[in-house]
């Protein structure tokens, strides 16, 4: 609680900030507490943002006001000293790496020092913690990829970055949800959709993961990659590359 | 369904509801109309219970062209952007009866403000995607198909008549004056800003440069830089003022993103944010600071005070 500090974002938002850093234990009290705050929301709260190392938490000035949100705060954070945590999900992501489904996949191991093998390796050992939700609808930032592996972004962002590129920008990682613009380091191709806008009408959740929660790849080959309904896409090589 | 024929779009013209709210935590954000009062005094003129959320057309700007295939009525608030329906000028802020075959078109806005709000009885009929057919391009989400309204699209509305027409009184309607003063309610990085970068920022006027949009009006004046480049990206609540190195402030608006890492001085009181989205490049804004508390209070009398606009008949008025 010492390190825990409720800030004023806006008239009508607190933020809370656990710590200065991408760590794990940070993240879980990030998802811990707006766990806990999601019974208000629709009535006193309006909606919340988790990220690395801070909640933002956008209450509805009609219901309730700042001091009333900072005391529930407060409350929930000294209840929650001795939870231990750890009670996320681990979802198992497929990913196709290779030159052509990759096209920084060689240069980022030329930059390492690594074979092409070893970048793959290094990616598929661990478990990543989705630690934050945004840039684009249902684009998870993941953390923290092996330092060998971590890359700075293209100097020259794409113009397109395909639906389910898997990526890597400095220590973090993620899978394009959508086709966007986008200057992080491809590396593989992933099949499985990261957001489905069309699952909200039948209440169905748009996204496989929420912040909190795992995910670990798995290298697959051209043919499963296929089989679990990838698609290779034209690549626009930028000129980063 | 019929509805109304898109023949020439405008500069910007976007479907918009109350907005897209409690989807923050898989990335989307909010949109809506930029003036949420003038969004809400254009349906409350077709007898669109204020209540509920329909669907009514932002027009930026001006331009915009479209033909009638049902009899409904449509009222347009907002910014001054002159109204023709058949080519005969018609007024802003009351009902009009409109007849299929009947063309509406646009001018351009001048100065005073740069939105209008057209709304139809009962609302434009359109899918909602997230709980809401607000229109946020960079997303693609909401609208017609994820973008603003194109030439040849059909805004599908259901015919409605017999309602009485309304007007807003004169001294009722909303104006948009060029030069705004924005309050300020100071939080998250303020700390990494000096008082006298905080009495620069407070004390000086800044310009809306020509990077103005849906997701941010860029302001060019004194150079108000913090003493940190960026922090651990975090969530941008509406109204966040953000201060990248070159110390030229971004005021977040409705399509913002929802995290981000530039240093933010604090957050424009939400009731003020329609008077910045109003205002066109070469507009000039200050900064006042006031505290969270001053914020509920203002909250809460601007709204009451909304409440009191009520639409009158207009057969009185003739």
């Amino acid at each position: 609680m010492e390190n825990i500090r409720i800030e004023i974002a806006g008239g009508n938002a607190l933020i809370v900030y656990f710590g200065e850093k991408t760590d794990p234990l940070v993240s879980a009290q990030v998802q811990s507490l707006t766990q806990k705050l999601s019974p208000y929301l629709g009535q006193e709260l309006v909606d919340m943002v988790p990220s690395y190392a801070s909640l933002l938490i956008i209450f509805n000035p009609f219901h309730c006001d700042h001091l009333w949100l900072r005391r529930t705060a407060k409350q929930i954070l000294q209840g929650q000293q001795e939870e231990s945590s750890g009670s996320s999900k681990l979802l198992l992501l497929p990913a196709y790496y290779s030159e052509e489904s990759g096209p920084d996949l060689a240069m980022l191991a030329g930059n390492a020092k690594l074979s092409i093998e070893d970048v793959i390796e290094l990616h598929t050992s661990q478990e990543f913690r989705v630690y934050a939700i945004g840039f684009a609808p249902g684009f998870a930032y993941l953390g923290e990829v092996d330092k060998r592996i971590a890359a700075p972004r293209l100097t020259t962002p794409r113009m397109k970055v395909p639906k389910g590129a898997v990526a890597i920008a400095d220590q973090q990682t993620a899978v394009y949800p959508a086709q966007s613009p986008g200057g992080w380091n491809l590396i593989g191709l992933c099949p499985t959709p990261m957001f489905d806008p069309s699952k909200d009408a039948s209440g169905e959740p748009t996204m496989p993961v929420a912040v909190g929660d795992r995910i670990q790849f798995r290298a697959i080959n051209r043919e499963e990659f296929f089989d679990l309904g990838g698609e290779l896409p034209n690549f626009d090589l930028g000129a980063g590359v | 369904m019929s509805g109304f024929k898109i023949i020439a779009p405008g500069i910007l013209s976007l479907i918009q509801d109350a907005g897209r709210i409690g989807r923050h935590q898989i990335g989307l954000t909010t949109g809506g109309p930029l003036d949420p009062e003038a969004f809400r005094l254009a349906n409350v003129l077709c007898h669109n219970n204020a209540a509920e959320s329909y669907a009514a057309i932002e027009l930026s700007i001006g331009g915009l062209t479209m033909q009638a295939q049902v009899d409904t009525l449509l009222a347009v608030t907002g910014a001054d952007i002159p109204l023709s329906i058949n080519d005969q000028a018609q007024l802003l802020w009351q009902t009009h009866a409109i007849k299929a075959g009947d063309k509406i078109s646009f001018g351009f806005a001048s100065n005073n403000g740069c939105r209008s709000y057209i709304a139809v009885s009962g609302g434009f009929k359109i899918e909602q995607q997230f709980g809401s057919v607000s229109t946020v391009v960079r997303e693609g989400i909401g609208g017609l198909d994820g973008h603003a309204l194109k030439k040849g699209d059909l805004v599908p509305c259901e015919p409605a008549t017999g309602k009485e027409l309304l007007y807003i009184n004169e001294e009722q309607q909303l104006h948009y004056p060029q030069n705004v003063e924005l309050r300020v309610i100071e939080g998250y990085q303020q700390q990494h800003f000096s008082d006298t970068k905080k009495a620069l920022f407070y004390s000086s006027e800044y310009t809306v440069s020509d990077r103005c949009d849906r997701m941010g009006y860029r302001l060019e004046g004194p150079k108000v830089d913090a003493d940190i480049e960026g922090i651990l990206s975090e969530g941008i609540c509406f109204g966040a003022i953000q201060v990248p190195a070159d110390g030229q402030p971004i005021v977040l608006m409705n399509d913002r993103q929802t995290i981000g890492g530039y240093p933010k001085i604090g957050s424009v009181l939400a009731s003020d944010m329609s008077k910045l989205g109003q205002l066109t490049p070469g507009c000039k804004v200050r900064f006042t600071p006031i505290s969270i508390d001053d914020a509920h209070q203002i909250t809460l009398l601007t709204s009451y005070r909304q409440q009191q606009i009520l639409a009158c008949t207009l057969s009185d008025k003739e």
